[in-house]
């Protein structure tokens, strides 16, 4: 981008001026640490020049909004057109306290809802099995069969609203519960928009809320793939996610290095199934974390939606331009919030808000300042969503695309993130892939070093946490915390009873066995799990006999 | 009641703290084990040997419930590595054994090498005596498996079992010396890998080339985490013992073992005896400063210790 | 060699989340003790089984989905229920100070939220175990 001659004199004055100008500073005034580093640990240096990002080409690396690619953004106006989807996360308990608060949200202009399930819903076990005492209604809403999903939709219309369901192992059972409510409000599939999760591998890597194993979750995720393209088109059928992975302990370059090789993983699989790569991959979305260090999450962001361009164009033969462009939500960084002086954690969030704007996110979601605690207050989460309505509205970031571009740190960072990012990707290629990688372990460790390594750096004071290791407080002041109410295993548990009682019970069996039967096949499963759904099976049903043919899969722990 | 009659007794938290109490070297336990020395000698051992993500913990969970679906009573000694620097250990085994933990008939205990090398830890002879004594019809030991300093397990184990996964490539060769001598049944884990029969080749070939008596170690294909051949498995274990019984090699085996063991417990008392006498008034400091100083070497440094002993 | 403090870090429940867990036993390992790490999903009667067999001196247990108030305490109960009044039980996870009290007096002798430092863990460890 600069010439040569230029560059010379730039490499010169910059040599002048960091052995006079800087020299003198430093034998008056040593700088506060020896070195120092980005969030994730890598060198930040003093200074960045033209001479750092003398081989980038503008046209070739950074291009155009919503021109290959893609750096700049995947969409040509961007925040211009159209701000960012505020959606924020919820649910607890019950179908009907969820459902309230959705209304809530949807009235104070949240633009998508986003739900958040249980752990028992999540592993695919109803209510009144043995494993979910203890977890009924603590992280999310139960539910346990279609009455609950009706309950938790009603009032609401699911043709104008998007809802991203944040479910992995048994998405399948409650994407085809999502469907048949809309049946229900009159509502054809082909008018839903939203997003599942599904995004098994990371289950495995970081989150650990995985029933059956790789292989035959894989299925279950083309399956999905292959239905949505022809009956959901509008649907995002997975979430590639990195945020997980971050909060497990990776660094900023494992973060899309780890995500993006599991992106790789779904398309080499769904292409083997025999689906054309145009035809599902415009609908793959991702999922980033938003941490502290605002640049380095900047710079991540648009890494990643160059490697990922490039990988869909040069390793898969993509053509269609959606299938290039790597679309993504963020949620705020979680393992950032501190249980001490919980107030400054909105300011946390609200320095990862702009990180994820100015990175180009399509979707957002704002942790509450409660939630090192437990789950967030109606006030805590209405401040989260005013955060970003005011970064939206009054911070200025919004009105032209992509503004740090140029700026010659972020630039050289961002390359510096991509390349990392491929040789981890090879490193993973050469192990034979994310799962193979899974099954050696390899991912798993390279975050547990970075986490540790964090810790280690906190506890040394080498990386200050306010609050925590440094300006803390006699911590006195109590806050209001949300509390859930422990009758929600016990009105669950009746919900079930009343419905096993008042539903067909021969016709449940009977879907119930169809689908064993197909589930030893090849057949895409999804019609008939939704006959089973409609049947008023329950999750716990229809997962266990998955589990009878397909198994369970069993945690290998590498420390 | 105390520790050894509830021992007796079929009490899991009595046999647990007599190996713990073995590991601490108390003396107490070893009186334990000598008053109900008699009671050992009937469970049989099985050494688990293999390098690391063989899948030795899967493969041993699998061949404990065949077992378990006999009626057998089964211990299981699951050994890692003990830091040289901290002195701690990180022992992950129980986490593919998470089943078992509620069995009644089954006992799983980790233990750390605590710095000694050969693949198990010192308690770990005592351990399988107090497993024996509690009733084990069978137990497994699980070594740290590193590949030639897995030797130690032999003189424990009445099988030893070696666990392996396709395309070890180079690492076969490299380790080839010690495994072909020690094992007496070779398992290739992770059977549905590419490359399973071509490992199963080499070993076979490499048997050929160290015919080894009468008895020739078989090479099962397994897979522990699909749950595939492992009856097979377990019938050539049980194989090797039934030729053991029958030849009365057996005898010879365990009197070769219990030699070393004794050896062994001589060797570590004397150094014991050597070492306080060394120790005592810092003689030891004082000499190696004398030898470093070039005054004395290091063999007249030695004689001057065991002068003391003779005294 | 000191004999070393055996400590048995486990996730009881559904909770998947085990960065802190795994920090906690690396922590204890370099502090010299031996971790036995039973993994995730144990159910209180796991953790117990294991505890009686490996002979523990302290049972540490992480959760991060709010099930702590039920799952601590039937650990507690369940170890003083196989006759075991000598090991140390701590928790850690996403808790709110409200449940400690409660927790505390159902016998989790000690309560580390997100931000304790692993050192503070440790030194509690050696200050608090029963068995010498």
């Amino acid at each position: 981008m600069y010439d040569e001659k230029k560059l010379e004199q730039i490499r010169t004055s910059f040599t002048d001026w960091d052995e006079n100008k800087v020299g003198k500073q430093l034998s008056k005034h040593p700088e506060r640490k020896e070195t120092f580093t980005t969030g994730s640990d890598k060198k930040v240096e003093r200074l960045y020049t033209p001479i750092d990002i003398s081989e980038m080409d503008y046209e070739r690396d950074l291009g155009y909004p919503g021109e290959y690619p893609y750096t700049r953004g995947v969409q040509p106006t961007m925040y211009r057109g159209r701000f960012w989807t505020m959606r924020q996360y919820a649910g607890f308990a019950t179908a009907e306290e969820s459902n309230k608060r959705y209304k809530y949200l949807l009235d104070q202009g949240q633009t998508g809802l986003s739900v958040a399930f249980d752990l028992p819903t999540q592993i695919g076990y109803d209510s009144d099995h043995g494993l979910s005492e203890g977890e009924v209604g603590k992280v999310g809403v139960a539910i346990d069969s279609l009455r609950d999903m009706e309950i938790l939709f009603d009032g609401i219309p699911l043709d104008k609203v998007s809802t991203s369901m944040t479910i992995n192992a048994p998405a399948s059972v409650l994407l085809a519960m999502y469907i048949a409510v809309a049946e229900k409000q009159g509502v054809s599939p082909d008018k839903l928009r939203g997003t599942i999760q599904n995004d098994i591998l990371k289950e495995y890597i970081a989150r650990g809320t995985y029933i059956f194993p790789v292989e035959e979750s894989m299925r279950l995720i083309t399956n999905i793939f292959e239905y949505c393209s022809k009956e959901v088109p509008k649907w995002n059928t997975i979430s590639i996610s990195g945020y997980h992975i971050r909060e497990a302990g990776s660094t900023a370059a494992q973060e899309v290095a780890f995500t993006l090789a599991d992106g790789i993983a779904y398309v080499d699989a769904a292409i083997k199934a025999g689906l054309d790569v145009d035809d599902f991959a415009p609908r793959l979305s991702f999922f980033f974390n938003a941490h502290n260090d605002l640049l380095e999450e900047v710079s991540k962001y648009r890494a990643a939606r160059r490697l990922w361009a490039r990988i869909m164009k040069e390793r898969f033969g993509a053509k269609k331009e959606k299938s290039l462009q790597l679309k993504f939500h963020t949620q705020t960084a979680g393992s950032t919030l501190t249980a001490q002086q919980p107030d400054n954690n909105i300011v946390r969030v609200a320095i990862q808000t702009l990180a994820a704007v100015l990175g180009g996110t399509q979707s957002l979601h704002t942790n509450s300042r409660d939630e090192a605690l437990a789950l967030p207050t109606e006030d805590s989460v209405r401040i989260a969503l005013r955060t970003q309505q005011i970064v939206a509205h009054e911070s200025g970031v919004t009105e032209t695309v992509d503004p740090l571009a140029g700026s010659f740190y972020i630039e050289s960072l961002t390359n510096d993130i991509e390349k990392e990012a491929m040789d981890y990707i090879e490193k993973i290629d050469n192990l034979g892939g994310a799962p193979k990688a899974i099954e050696k372990g390899f991912i798993q460790k390279e975050i547990q070093n970075s986490a540790y390594k964090y810790q280690m750096q906190v506890e040394e004071q080498e990386r200050i946490v306010v609050g925590v290791n440094k300006f803390r407080i006699e911590e006195t002041e109590k806050k209001e915390l949300l509390k859930v109410d422990p009758h929600v295993e016990l009105l669950q548990k009746k919900k079930i009873e009343n419905l096993k009682s008042t539903r067909d019970n021969d016709k449940v069996q009977e879907a119930l066995e169809v689908l064993k039967a197909k589930a030893e096949t090849d057949e895409n499963l999804m019609p008939f799990i939704i006959d089973a759904v409609k049947e008023y099976a329950t999750l716990g049903e229809v997962c266990g006999v998955l589990r009878e043919v397909f198994g369970e899969y069993e945690q290998s722990v590498i420390l | 009641m105390n520790i050894e009659e509830r021992l007796l007794q079929g009490d899991k938290r009595a046999c647990a703290r007599l190996i713990s109490l073995l590991e601490n070297n108390d003396q107490k336990a070893v009186d334990i084990i000598k008053r109900q020395y008699h009671k050992t000698g009937n469970a049989y051992v099985i050494g688990v040997t293999g390098s690391p993500g063989s899948g030795k913990s899967t493969l041993t969970d699998r061949l404990t419930k065949e077992l378990r679906a006999e009626g057998k009573k089964v211990g299981i000694l699951a050994v890692d590595p003990t830091s040289p620097f901290s002195g701690g250990a990180i022992l992950g085994d129980r986490i593919r054994m998470s089943d078992l933990a509620l069995d009644k008939d089954v006992f799983i205990r980790s233990m750390g090498t605590r710095g000694y090398l050969g693949g198990i830890s010192k308690a770990t002879w005592g351990a399988v005596k107090a497993l024996d004594i509690y009733g084990c019809d069978y137990i497994f030991i699980e070594t740290v498996g590193v590949g030639q300093s897995e030797v130690d397990i032999v003189k424990m184990a009445d099988t030893v079992l070696m666990v392996m996964i396709p395309n070890m490539g180079d690492d076969i060769q490299a380790i080839k010396a010690g495994i072909m001598e020690i094992a007496d049944v070779f398992a290739i884990n992770k059977s549905d890998l590419d490359g399973a029969d071509k490992t199963k080749l080499e070993i076979e070939m490499n048997l050929d080339l160290n015919e080894k008596s009468d008895y020739r170690p078989p090479v099962e294909k397994v897979s522990a985490i699909k749950n595939e051949d492992i009856d097979t498995l377990l019938q050539k274990v049980r194989d090797h013992e039934n030729y053991l019984k029958t030849t009365g090699k057996l005898h010879e085996r365990r009197r070769r073992n219990l030699k070393v063991e004794i050896v062994q417990l001589v060797e570590e008392e004397l150094l014991k005896l050597i070492m306080q006498k060394a120790l005592e008034g810092d003689l030891l400091e004082e000499l190696s400063h004398q030898v470093e100083k070039r005054i004395q070497d290091p063999y007249t440094a030695k004689e001057r210790i065991i002068s003391l002993i003779r005294e | 060699m000191d004999k070393p403090i055996r400590v048995l870090v486990a996730k009881p429940g559904l909770d998947g989340h085990d960065r802190g867990a795994k920090v906690i036993a690396r922590a204890l390992r370099d502090a010299g003790m031996e971790v036995i790490y039973t993994g995730l999903r144990q159910t209180p009667e796991q953790i117990v089984a294991a505890a009686v067999q490996e002979d523990v001196d302290v049972v540490a247990m992480s959760i991060l989905s709010g099930a702590h108030n039920h799952l601590f305490p039937k650990v507690v109960r369940l170890l003083r229920e196989e006759g075991i009044e000598d090991v140390l039980v701590l928790g850690g996870g996403v808790i709110p100070e409200d449940d400690i009290p409660g927790l505390v007096e159902s016998g989790v002798e000690g309560i580390f939220t997100p931000g304790t430092p692993t050192k503070e863990v440790i030194e509690f460890i050696k200050e608090n175990i029963k068995r010498k």
